[in-house]
């Protein structure tokens, strides 16, 4: 009971009751125990149903490998992609006034709105073998949709805001009088971008490029229209987890899904990593 | 002001090695994961573009026949799959995926690829032996364990408070095959076309949902508990014998069911684009020999041949009146149009549940 006195002081600030806080701790933990820490659980259990041996055959399997590969291949294009468009983007909203602005940060925003599937069918629509440029690209051997490049394509459209929408924010908070002393003092406009604007925002960029890429390895309703499920082929990891349970495979299913959420505990150890490793420089940007 | 310009110049001083090798260590990185992904490039590979319940039995044949095609001709293929309900695939393979074969549920959905699509010709199912349908199957009830709703035969599934789980005709081919043999039923049963249509009326009522494909309906079935009676291929039907145990479901054999005959085909426009009909024509060829004949009444298809398949197997499948859609519905390009296509039979008597 020594305690008291330093949640009453606490407490006189906001006027609740220690247990009135204690009451929407707990619920919150609960939510999130039942929620989110219980399901994902759930995946690690149900993926060591066969033992280590099931497991691990279940992740060497070919097809699981290529799904695995498929995977990584499509988030290492099209994640660098969107980091160059999204800072381009956010580059135009935060520092211009134009005519359009608004449409463009409409546009920017469009992906969050509009559900995968028609992300999905719009590239069917356009390049699939009845669609507008089919004919001439099967006249020209070029595989858009049910192949690689549709599925980066889709993959592209369903995770181009998550980088433009951590910068803009924080590039208009941040203003530009840095950079206007950085052109004063002679650099160049390439010199200023790389010494002073990137690296003022370069916690949002991670933090973006970390989400993008997450999302990018998980998606599944606008890849599932253009993959086509060619086990082995086209098949990303989401649908092969798919397609193995449609398979009554249920334990080799949970076992690429608890993979699949491994990589997504990786990127969040990688950020909180990088958060502890540069923490001074964190603080700093923070308090700029 | 210039506080951010200060943090990065004291960032930049705390570790410029640092920063460099994390740099690299990225690069390294990305550089690896393109590497492993371009590493790995196809040798001769054939695309099977097939329907839902399939997967397993196709599992087996391309086991089988490349080991066959290895032996003849001392090259590997690699034969791919793609599974879904029989429309959704046909849709697939008109908007221009690869197949170099199709094996779909019903002879439409390849009639639909002939008519939409130069890929294949109108008459491609006089090209094979038995109207181009190496197997057949047909639709039982798949109902809980001492079926304790009491379905015995079509009559029962539109009783009110009979739960029916059948996938969506629209998408799924082994949903057409449900809705004709329920159809043809009827239609002795009851005679008059009125009656018929309140018939399939109440047995749509009945429906809490439809899924795309048979595969979908069987897990709605069989792992998420919902429904009193599963409209399933009598393959789908064994196989969730197989997987959960016979002391959980058990199979109804109506009275009268339909003569399904999945048929299969060469996509002519892709495997001359790509130079793959010798090999396609060998694979589809390799389903009337004597192995895959085995292997098709192993997962529970009725083979065209029995005197090839495993006795014990061939025992396993009842005897029961099948009806086939040529007499019965006269076809199947005249059975698509009065009953599936948009404002058909389907549309006029499917009132989805609020």
């Amino acid at each position: 009971m020594s305690e008291p006195a330093g949640t009453q002081a606490d407490a006189s600030v906001t006027g609740e009751s220690f247990l009135v806080r204690a009451a929407l701790i707990a619920a919150a933990l609960a939510f999130l125990t039942l929620f989110l820490f219980l399901p994902l659980v759930a995946v690690f259990v149900e993926a060591g149903g066969r033992g280590l041996e099931g497991y691990l055959a279940a992740l060497s399997e070919p097809d699981a490998l290529s799904a695995i590969r498929l995977t990584l291949l499509v988030a290492a294009i099209s994640v660098p992609l969107n980091v160059v468009v999204g800072v381009a983007a956010a580059w135009a909203i935060a520092r211009y006034r134009f005519r359009g602005r608004n449409l463009l940060v409409s546009l920017v925003d469009l992906p969050f709105s509009v559900s995968p599937v028609i992300a999905g069918l719009v590239y069917v629509l356009l390049f699939g073998a009845q669609g507008y440029f089919g004919p001439w690209l099967r006249a020209h051997d070029v595989e858009i949709v049910f192949a690689l490049p549709g599925i980066v394509l889709a993959t592209l459209f369903v995770t181009f805001p998550f980088v433009a929408r951590e910068l803009i924010p924080h590039m208009e908070a941040i203003g530009s009088t840095d950079e206007e002393a950085a052109l004063t003092l002679g650099a160049s406009p390439w010199r200023m971008f790389f010494a002073i604007s990137l690296p003022n925002v370069k916690w949002s960029l991670l933090y973006g490029v970390l989400l993008c890429n997450a999302r990018a390895m998980g998606e599944f309703g606008a890849v599932a229209v253009v993959s086509g499920r060619i086990r082995g082929l086209t098949a990303t990891m989401p649908l092969h987890i798919e397609i193995l349970y449609n398979e009554y495979n249920g334990a080799a299913a949970f076992a690429v899904a608890s993979l699949l959420a491994g990589l997504a505990l990786v990127t969040l150890a990688a950020k909180t990593f990088l958060e502890w490793r540069y923490a001074d420089a964190i603080a700093a940007a923070r308090h700029s | 002001m210039s506080q951010s310009v200060r943090s990065s110049v004291r960032a930049a001083a705390v570790s410029p090695w640092r920063r460099r090798f994390d740099f690299a260590a990225m690069v390294a990185a990305f550089a690896f994961v393109l590497f492993t992904a371009f590493a790995a490039r196809a040798q001769t590979a054939l695309l099977n573009v097939s329907y839902d319940p399939t997967r397993e039995l196709y599992r087996d044949v391309n086991a089988a026949f490349a080991a066959q095609w290895k032996a003849q001709t001392g090259q590997s293929v690699t034969i791919r799959q793609s599974h879904a309900g029989s429309g959704a695939q046909a849709r697939a393979v008109i908007d221009g995926i690869g197949a170099d074969v199709v094996t779909l549920a019903l002879a439409g959905d390849i009639d639909a690829i002939a008519q939409r699509t130069s890929l294949i010709p109108r008459d491609w199912q006089k090209r094979l032996p038995q109207n181009s349908a190496p197997y057949t199957s047909t639709i039982v009830f798949l109902v809980r364990k001492g079926n304790p709703k009491g379905v015995k035969d079509w009559g029962d599934i539109a009783k009110p408070g009979v739960a029916v789980i059948t996938p969506n005709p629209k998408t799924s081919g082994g949903a057409r095959w449900n809705y004709l043999a329920a159809w043809a039923w009827a239609k002795r049963a009851y005679g008059d076309d009125a009656k018929v249509r309140d018939y399939m009326a109440a047995v749509l009522r009945n429906v809490p949902v439809l899924d795309t494909g048979a595969r979908g309906s069987t897990t709605t079935f069989a792992q998420r508990n919902l429904g009193d009676v599963l409209l399933s291929w009598e393959n789908e039907a064994y196989l969730a014998l197989d997987e959960f145990g016979a002391d959980k479901f058990e199979i109804v054999v109506p009275s009268l069911s339909i003569l399904a005959e999945p048929p299969v085909s060469i996509v002519d426009g892709n495997v001359d684009k790509k130079g793959t009909r010798a090999l396609a024509q060998a694979y589809l060829d390799f389903l009337y020999t004597p192995a895959a004949q085995k292997i098709i009444a192993r997962r529970h298809y009725r083979p065209r041949f029995p005197e090839h398949a495993d006795p014990a197997d061939v025992a396993r499948l009842p005897n029961l009146r099948l009806v086939t859609i040529d007499e019965e519905f006269g076809g199947w390009e005249k059975a698509q149009k009065e009953h599936f296509a948009d404002a058909g039979t389907f549309d006029q008597l499917y009132k989805p549940a609020r």
